[in-house]
Formats: C-alpha cells, sequence, structure tokens
C-alpha cells in the first residue's frame, strides 16, 4: 500500500501510523453540557462503514505531517489525501 | 537410461554429477532435479506426508505435490524444495524425505496399512482421549511421523537479501503471452519488469512441439528474450516467482539468485525478496494441468501428461518405455503423437469420450477409465474398464491429460473470487479483480498459441496507451497449433483402491466423501476436516478435483459449490529470504549515547531499553554479582556524586505566540504562569482520562519551551503534541521540534554535585542563584551548555545539556571532574533504587491503566481545561477503591519482594476473585538495609499502616507487607533542594 502525502508524494505505508477515524479531529467543547456524554462518544464510538472511511494517518518516518485520508476499507484505495492542518474547504 | 539420443534444450556437451540419497547420478546442463532423476530411470523420490506412500515425480513445475527434497548447500540442509524446479548443478546433494530408514523400505509405511484410523478429521477425533496420552504417546508420534522434511539445526548464515523495484508495468510470466506483452511494451519505451519462475523463459513453447512461423516455439522465444534484453527500459527476471499481490500495485517476489549454482561467489546472497511496485501488471501465469482421480493413481509412474511432453520435449527424457495415457481432451492425443515422434512406445490412449477418434498410428481405447495400478514402487500394469469390460495394459508411465486450470491466484490475493466459465470447465480471473492488473494467455482462458499471443497483445496496448504511449505494430505468427476439445471428467467411480486428490497431504475421494457425509460442505469446512490442500503446494493440483467431488456428492456445479480462497505466497518462501538482514544486529537498529563508548571501555553492563542501549551497571574488580556494583552507586550518589547518560529521554522543543496556551491544553498542570528560566514537573493525560506521560518543562523564554519525555513513550508523546497542534488546533500558533537526539544530556547527582561542576563552568550556580527547579545557560569553554537544577534520584541534581557533537568529550570531562570528587558513572539499576528510594514514576507504574488520582497527584490537576480532563472526572474513575500507588516493605520473616506479585489481605484466599493488587517496581534500598516495592493497592492509600499479603504464583514466594507511604527517605526533598 501507498499513500499519496501532499508533502512528499506517493510514500510506502509502512512509513505512516494509522491513528483511526477522522472524526477524532473534532473534540467536543468541554464545556457544553452533558460534556462527558458528549467525550464518551467521541473517545469510544466510531461508525464501521463497509466503504468510504475518513481517517488520520501520521507521516510518522517523513515529514511528520497529520493527514485527513478518505479511504475505502474494503478495497482500501485511498480517494483522497490532504493535510489535518488546512482545515476543510469550503463547500 | 531414458535420455533420447537428440533433441532437447539441454547442453550435451556438459555432463553434471549429482548425488541422490547418496548414489552418483549424471545429468546435463539444462536439466532441472528432476528431469535428471527421470533421465536415470528414478520415478520414486519420495514418501507421502501421512501414510509414507512411494511417490514420484508428477509434475514439471513448481505445482509439484511429490517430488519434495532436501538438498545440502555447504554445511546447510534446506527441505522441501521441489526436484522439479531445482535447477540441475555440478556436485548437488539431494535426499529424499520422510522415508525411515530408507526410500525402499520405509517402516512407517505402516501407517498406510493403518489407513482406516487416519482417515478425514482423524486429528480431530483419535488424539482427543485419554487426556494423559496428549504429551506422553499423541506428540512424540505425530513429531515423529509427520512433517515434510527436516530443518537444519546449524545457524543459518548464508546471505540473503531484500530488494525493491518500481516499473510502469510488471509481466509475471515469459509465456508466449507474457513474452508478447513485454516485447511490446518494451518497444513501446515502458519501464517493464518480467519475471519468470523458471530459469529459461518461453512457458509451455519450451515444452510443446508448436511452430510459430516457420520455427520452433523455443526458438521463437529466444528470439523474443534476445531483442528484451537489448532494451535497456526492460528488466529481464529469470528464477523469480511473484509470490504475493498487495494493495496499491505492490507484488512481492522471491528471486532464486544462487540456488543454482555449486557454490555462492562472494558478497552474492542466495535469494532476494523483492517488493515491486507497478502501476500495471499483466498476469501471465498460464494454467496448471489437473489430474483425473482414479484408483491407484499414486504410484510413481503415474504422471500429468503436460509434463511427459515437459520432460520429452525440453529434456529429452522418456518417462517410460511403454507410455499409457489416460485423457479428457485432445491433448491426450497430442502427448501420443509428441512421445511416437520420439520412438516411445504408446501402450493405448484411455480417452473417457465414448466419440474419441485415433490421431494417429496407436490403440485407441474410446469410452474407457482407468480403474487400477500395480507395480511396487513403480508403475507396472494399469487395469483399463472399457464399454465391453474389464482388460489389463502393461506400462510403466501413465501420461493422465486433464483439464488446464488457470493459475489465476495472484489474481485473488486482494479477494476478489474468481468467475467459472462454462465452455472450458474453469475458473479465470474476474475482470477488475486488481486494479491495474490484466490476465493474458492460458490464464484469461485462451487456449491455442494464437489466441494466447493475440490476448498478450492487448493487454499491452491498454497498458501502452494508459501511459500516454504510442504502441509500435507487431505481427503476430502463424501457430501451428489448434484448439483442443475436451469434456470435463474429473473422477473415476469404478475399481477398488484409493483414489488420491491431494497427494501432497494425503487426502483421498473417500475422505472428501467422509467429511461431505460428516455434513462438512462448505468448501472452505472441507478443507479444515480433511487438510485437503492446505499442505505448501496449497492444492495447486487438488482444489479442482475437490471442488469438482463435492459438486457430484451435493449433485450441483462447481461454481455452485464455490472456490477457496488464495492467499500469498503462490510458492512457499524461505524464511531467510522474507526475514533478509533481519537476524542478529540486522533484528532491530541500535541507538548508542554519547557516553556509549566510554561505558564500553569501562566494562559496563548494557540492557536495552527501547531501542538504546544503556549501561546498567558498572562492575568494579571484586565486584561479583551486579548488586554489588549497583549498591555501591547508589550510595555513591547519596553520599558523594554520580553522574548518569540521560540522553535517551525525549526532548521536545515548543516555540510559538501560543506556545504556553498549547502547554496549558496538554498538560494537568498550568504552564503559561512558569517563569522563564524556571522549570516544573509536568503530567499529561490521554483523551480518555488515564495518564500517559510525565516529565518536565523547562521555560526557556515567553514564547519558548523544552519538554522532557520518558525515554519508553517518547514517540507516542511526540505523536500526541503533533496531533493537538496540527489536528486539534492547528489555528494555535506554535511549532513543535523533536530535538532528542540533537542534545547530550547527563545527570550529576549527589552532595558534590555544585563542587564537581563548578570544575567544569564559571557560572554562578549557588543555590541563591539557581534555585531547585530552574535551569540556566552556562558556558563550557566556548559551548553554550543548558544547565537544569533537577533531580531524579532525590539529591542535590543537575542535567547538563550540550549539542550532541560535545557529547563524548562532555562525557570525558564530567568522568574526570567526578573522579576528583570521589564520584563516578552509575548505571540503570543504581538510577532506579534511587529513584525507588523517592517513590518517582516509571511507565512500571504509569501502565496506561492509572489515572492522576491512582497515582497520589489529583492536586496537580488546574482549574483549566486540558487533554483527559473530562474523562477522568468520570465517577468510576474517582471511585475510592481503585487501585492506588502505595510503598511496600517487609514486614515478617520473608523480605523478598517481587516485580509482578500480587497482593492479598491476611488471610484471603489468594486467587484472582480477592486479589487486592499488584508489585510495580521493587529494588533492595542500600540505605534502609531491606527490600522496599512501589504497588498498585485497592484503596491503598487507606490502607497505609495495614499489612498486606504478597503471594507470587510463579515462583512460589509468599512475603507479609507493611503498606506505607510511597516514599521511603526524604520525604520533605531537604537534600535535593539544598
Ligand atoms: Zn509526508
Amino acid at each position: 500500500m501507498k499513500l499519496d502525502c501532499p508533502l512528499c508524494g506517493a510514500r510506502d505505508i509502512r512509513e505512516f501510523h494509522y491513528q483511526g477515524a477522522a472524526s477524532l479531529a473534532d473534540r467536543p467543547d468541554p464545556d457544553a453540557p452533558e460534556a462527558q456524554q458528549v467525550f464518551l462518544d467521541y473517545v469510544y464510538m466510531r461508525d464501521n462503514p463497509a466503504g468510504e472511511n475518513r481517517e488520520l494517518w501520521f507521516h510518522a518516518h517523513g515529514c511528520g505531517a497529520w493527514l485527513v485520508a478518505t479511504r475505502n476499507v474494503t478495497t482500501h484505495e485511498f480517494l483522497s489525501v490532504r493535510l489535518a492542518a488546512a482545515r476543510e474547504a469550503a463547500p | 537410461m531414458s535420455r533420447l539420443a537428440q533433441g532437447g534444450l539441454i547442453d550435451r556437451t556438459r555432463q553434471l554429477p549429482f548425488t541422490f540419497d547418496g548414489e552418483t547420478l549424471l545429468g546435463l546442463a539444462g536439466d532441472t532435479l528432476a528431469s535428471a532423476l527421470l533421465a536415470n530411470g528414478r520415478h520414486l523420490v519420495g514418501r507421502s506426508f501421512k501414510y509414507h506412500r512411494p511417490r514420484g515425480i508428477m509434475t514439471a513445475g513448481s505445482e509439484e505435490p511429490n517430488a519434495l527434497v532436501t538438498i545440502t548447500r555447504g554445511n546447510h540442509a534446506i527441505p522441501n524444495l521441489r526436484a522439479t524446479t531445482q535447477e540441475l548443478y555440478r556436485a548437488l546433494d539431494a535426499r529424499s524425505q520422510n522415508r525411515f530408514p530408507s526410500l525402499d523400505f520405509d517402516l512407517l509405511a505402516v501407517n498406510d496399512l493403518l489407513s482406516p484410523f487416519f482417515g478425514a478429521g482423524f486429528y480431530y477425533k483419535t488424539f482427543m482421549w485419554p487426556r494423559s496420552f496428549w504429551d506422553r504417546v499423541y506428540e512424540p508420534v505425530i513429531r515423529r511421523a509427520a512433517g515434510l522434511g527436516e530443518l537444519g539445526t546449524e545457524p543459518d548464515d548464508r546471505l540473503h537479501d531484500k530488494g525493491f523495484a518500481h516499473c510502469d508495468l510488471l509481466v509475471i510470466g515469459a509465456g508466449p503471452a507474457g513474452l508478447i506483452a513485454a516485447l511490446a511494451a518494451g518497444r513501446a519505451g515502458l519501464d517493464v519488469i518480467l519475471a519468470d519462475e523458471d530459469f529459461l523463459f518461453g512457458g509451455r513453447l519450451n515444452a510443446e512441439r508448436i511452430h510459430l512461423d516457420d520455427q520452433p516455439g523455443n526458438e521463437w522465444a529466444a528470439g523474443v528474450v534476445t531483442e528484451l534484453r537489448q532494451m535497456d527500459n526492460v528488466r529481464l527476471m529469470g528464477r523469480t516467482t511473484v509470490t504475493g499481490t498487495y494493495d496499491g500495485g505492490i507484488y512481492g517476489a522471491v528471486q532464486r539468485v544462487a540456488d543454482h549454482l555449486p557454490a555462492v561467489p562472494g558478497n552474492v546472497p542466495e535469494q532476494i525478496f523483492w517488493r515491486i511496485n507497478a502501476r500495471h501488471s499483466i498476469l501471465a501465469t498460464g494454467a496448471i494441468e489437473q489430474p483425473i482421480i482414479f484408483p491407484g493413481n499414486d504410484r510413481p509412474g503415474v504422471m500429468m501428461a503436460g509434463a511427459v511432453r515437459s520432460y520429452l520435449n525440453r529434456f529429452a527424457v522418456a518417462a517410460g518405455r511403454s507410455v499409457a495415457i489416460f485423457s479428457n481432451n485432445d491433448t491426450g492425443h497430442r502427448t501420443a503423437a509428441d512421445l511416437q515422434a520420439a520412438g516411445v512406445e504408446v501402450a493405448a490412449v484411455i480417452d473417457t469420450r465414448p466419440d474419441a477418434i485415433p490421431q494417429g498410428d496407436y490403440p485407441l481405447l474410446s469410452g474407457a477409465q482407468v480403474i487400477g495400478t500395480r507395480g511396487r514402487l513403480r508403475l507396472r500394469e494399469i487395469s483399463v474398464q472399457t464399454a465391453s469390460g474389464r482388460r489389463k495394459l502393461r506400462a510403466d508411465c501413465l501420461a493422465v491429460a486433464g483439464v488446464w486450470a488457470p493459475a489465476l491466484h495472484l489474481s485473488c490475493h486482494l479477494g476478489a473470487r474468481p468467475v467459472w466459465r462454462d465452455d472450458i470447465n474453469a475458473f479465470v480471473p474476474a475482470d477488475g479483480a486488481v486494479p491495474g492488473m490484466r490476465a493474458a494467455g492460458a490464464v484469461a482462458g485462451h487456449q491455442t498459441t494464437r489466441d494466447t499471443l493475440k490476448s498478450g497483445l492487448a493487454a499491452a496496448r491498454a497498458v501502452i496507451a494508459e501511459h500516454g504511449r504510442k504502441a509500435a505494430r507487431i505481427r503476430l505468427p502463424h501457430c501451428s497449433d489448434g484448439p483442443t476439445e475436451g469434456a470435463p471428467f474429473w473422477h473415476v467411480t469404478k475399481g477398488k483402491g484409493r483414489a488420491w486428490v491431494d497427494f501432497q497431504n494425503d487426502v483421498t475421494a473417500k475422505d472428501i466423501a467422509q467429511a461431505h457425509r460428516e455434513n462438512f460442505r462448505a468448501s472452505e469446512h472441507l478443507k479444515r476436516y480433511t487438510t485437503l490442500g492446505m499442505a505448501p503446494d496449497q492444492g495447486k493440483t487438488a482444489n479442482m478435483a475437490a471442488l469438482a467431488l463435492m459438486a457430484e456428492l451435493q449433485r450441483r456445479s462447481i461454481p455452485e459449490v464455490g472456490t477457496t480462497t488464495f492467499r500469498p505466497p503462490y510458492v512457499p518462501v524461505s524464511m531467510a529470504a522474507l526475514g533478509a538482514h533481519g537476524a542478529g544486529k540486522g533484528f532491530a537498529p541500535e541507538r548508542l549515547m554519547p557516553s556509549d563508548a566510554l561505558a564500553r571501555k569501562h566494562g559496563a553492563e548494557f540492557v536495552e531499553l527501547g531501542l538504546w542501549q544503556r549501561p546498567a551497571w558498572y562492575p568494579r574488580p571484586g565486584e561479583t554479582t551486579w548488586r554489588e556494583s549497583c549498591d555501591r552507586e547508589a550510595c555513591m550518589v547519596r553520599e558523594t556524586v554520580g553522574i548518569c547518560d540521560m540522553t535517551t529521554l525525549g526532548k521536545i522543543d515548543v516555540q510559538g505566540r501560543n506556545a504556553a496556551e498549547f502547554l496549558d491544553r496538554i498538560y494537568v498542570n498550568t504552564m503559561s504562569k512558569l517563569a522563564v528560566g524556571r522549570t516544573r514537573y509536568g503530567v499529561m493525560l490521554r483523551e480518555d482520562g488515564f495518564v500517559m506521560d510525565d516529565g518536565t518543562v523547562a521555560r526557556l523564554g515567553k514564547r519558548h519551551f523544552l519538554l522532557t519525555s520518558t525515554t519508553g513513550a517518547h514517540d507516542q508523546v511526540w505523536r500526541h503534541l503533533t496531533f493537538c497542534a496540527q489536528v486539534l488546533w492547528p489555528d494555535l500558533d506554535v511549532q513543535l521540534c523533536d530535538v532528542t537526539e540533537a542534545w547530550a544530556q547527563f545527570a550529576i547527582a549527589g552532595p558534590k554535585a555544585r563542587a564537581l561542576l563548578q570544575r567544569l563552568t564559571r557560572a554562578d550556580i549557588s543555590n541563591d542563584a539557581m534555585p531547585f527547579m530552574s535551569w540556566r545557560e552556562v558556558k563550557l569553554g566556548k559551548v553554550f551548555a543548558r544547565l537544569f537544577r533537577i533531580s531524579y534520584s532525590g539529591e542535590l541534581g543537575f542535567e547538563l545539556a550540550v549539542p550532541a557533537q560535545y557529547g563524548p568529550s562532555l562525557a570525558e570531562a564530567l568522568e574526570e571532574c567526578a573522579r576528583a570528587k570521589g564520584g563516578d558513572w552509575f548505571g540503570l539499576e543504581a538510577l532506579n533504587v534511587l529513584r525507588l528510594e523517592k517513590g518517582f514514576l516509571t511507565h512500571a507504574e504509569i501502565d496506561g491503566r492509572v489515572t492522576l488520582d491512582d497515582l497520589g497527584m489529583a492536586r496537580l490537576m488546574a482549574g483549566k481545561d486540558c487533554i483527559g480532563k473530562v474523562m477522568a472526572d468520570r465517577p468510576a474513575l474517582r471511585a475510592p477503591d481503585r487501585m492506588q500507588l502505595v510503598g511496600l516493605k517487609p514486614a515478617g520473616a520473608s523480605k523478598l519482594l517481587l516485580g509482578g506479585a500480587h497482593l492479598f489481605t491476611p488471610g484471603d484466599p489468594v486467587d484472582r476473585e480477592h486479589d487486592q493488587g499488584v508489585i510495580t517496581s521493587q529494588c533492595f534500598s542500600p540505605h534502609l538495609g531491606h527490600p522496599i516495592a512501589l504497588a498498585l493497592l485497592r484503596g491503598g492509600r487507606g490502607r497505609i499502616g495495614q499489612q498486606i499479603l504478597m503471594h507470587d504464583h510463579l515462583r512460589g514466594v509468599e512475603t507479609l507487607c507493611e503498606v506505607c507511604a510511597p516514599v521511603f527517605l526524604d520525604p520533605e526533598g531537604g537534600r535535593m533542594r539544598g
């Protein structure tokens, strides 16, 4: 498998660390009412789609960038990759 | 001798002597071990796995189930090599396997007589009872009897290598389809790799009598190879088996670089395991002829007809003096014609089709079946059932011409299922089974050479177009072979005796019927129950017939029964090749500290910590145990001064306008209020509320901090910080840099630490100028260094950091100054004693399951939010009966405290239900004169002063302990503040 890092180009998957679903990027407001319940969902609950999944990857043995990648988990095909720090472009 | 007087692609001028089971035989250059054995009239080459049945050579390729041999190279014996793919070399030394004491006379063949007890599922039934027999009876018997071949016991010091290759197009297989595809792509300028497992390119063109235009097939192939060799953009990889398909256009391949050489030239690896990155691939792996199942079909001398033609046409070897042919299709007749052309007697062609007509001058039995074989260790006679009755025929070789099944394994490695084609009675690769892969030739279901070439060319043209190149015109040659007709016939039901389906794992048609009766009907269940297809050959000559048999039993069609799952590797790959460079020093990289050379000079004992090599203690003359050295070093630090290389600590430089804000969100305590020039102990949590790591934070400037992380947790901490900076809060202005290896850092600890440092620097480091938990820059000669007033030993302590390149010289300077003050180096063991006496933590305590409160540090939690704060506040994580950090000291006759031992309330049963906690770290305290320990104990803080029982089930030790606060020395901290 290869992942196309926006900074480094297509690199062997072994250079990357897989963190989990991209929903981890959306840390809840700790002051919101019911914050503990919201955090429980944030920390532990994941969708398990058989298809496209948005994921966080870390180019650990490369540039050190965190990436948001969309991957089809049934074919392992990466459909898009962007830098996590570059927040999503406006629709 | 069975070698023909002429023909073949062998070099008759180069005779190669070799030995088989100690007997010296002669072969020729260009032979495989199998062809050389057959040329010497040897069919019997091994004994079968389960029943120790005599077995002969069955095929001429990597699908071979029977002819597994052990070859000795140097002092190393390599088992389970296929004689059919092993190239012959001078003095090759091969031995047969699975025989005891000899191939001709095998005592364990008694298993064959016991076969009623060894049928399907015998592993699951036989060895169940009595239980006491498992270790003493069954295990030794199975060990003696089972297994294929034997590994050498000497360490394997042969050189193997890993390779990485990139190309536009990987062509897998160099038969007609692969050759023409590589030629077209090569001429179009693509970067091409052509891989074939054989040492001679051409595939079936080398084994059949087919003309392309006016050239014999093998000459046409050689011509194409000559042109390909001249192209800079084409790499030819012979003796290379592509073994696996992986995601993203990556293919694994094993190249046998030196397996065909008598001796390996220096620095040449025996094998290379390649990882080939290919945007496109063309699967041109051909097809594998499948046996017809009939009673007695495993007798040496029964072979595949395609193999008989290979040995005849390519190696000029007649597989028998009088060859019978059992066929369900026209290729049986082709075999007869080839044999007759070479002057070999054809006993008869037995064709299962009632309407078969002779295509030459040989006896033909139409609508007939072979129903039995006879002959000890070698075929002598076959029984045939014809429409009119039974008859016997004398033959010393029976060529079985069955259906050719596409070798589509590589197309299924990503999970795709093959597609059934009724017209050819075979599975073919599904379209799009592997992104970027196209199938061409026989593997795609094409049968004539002309169609094969056409599909290879078409596949190449499609790839060329996708690369935006123009394909040159290539004229397809006229091919002499025409289409072949056949009928799907898999299984003879008449006759007596066992009929073998999986030769390598000894599975019979009866076993499959039994599995069916016992309701193991899904193909994957059948596989596991009978072990069919689970031998190293993965059922390349067994799976199709098994599916056909199951279909018969279930009265369904083959595609309805299903197919089995194909997994890499396509052929067995040695661990030595897969793990090339991974043994010994190559197993893991080593990280060396700046004082490494010095410590080795002093004879320090080393221990691995993460990848770091750290001195554990520095033995002195007269010291006989590690404890003596450790106690001396620990006392030295408490009494004078000790130095220790702390470079392994993780160091992270944090800068930016929002650096302080960022750290407030990371650490449970507040870092934004830390004054420039000060350092602070800090703890960070994971978002789930458990402790991730602890360390110190030094404020270097208003917008500049330096953090330390624990050696073993550094990777996790670094990943966490970058995650927070880039993913959670990209709007904060903060930059992180991992400077772990940029700084060499040494601890100087003990009452004379300050005096030692004053020999190195003129800077004011008095307690007033440099109080506890401060830092300052000092000059060591011309080098700027950072001096931190921190202590991990509980003594007056400093850590001195210099740019890494000055590390070794600073180590020498520190050693000289320490010795002048009566001090010296101390190792990791003494460091552990010092920190335990003070109750300082390591990841033995911070094991990923403890909270801040468990560690007794809830007071550190500031009012602001930080990672993990919300979740740490969950009621269950604040429960008073959680395991809490305490100290333990022995309170009874036994003084022994053991790490990992569990704790129980005295009087309670010492079982899991009554478990109260666990010892996380322990040591002998030379200052207290007895062992001490840190432990996590249920409701521990409320039990201080009470007694608890340590019970070590593993080592059978019991010690009564007193629970105490987790600080054993100087609880007020006066020593380190002084
Ligand atoms: Zn990168």
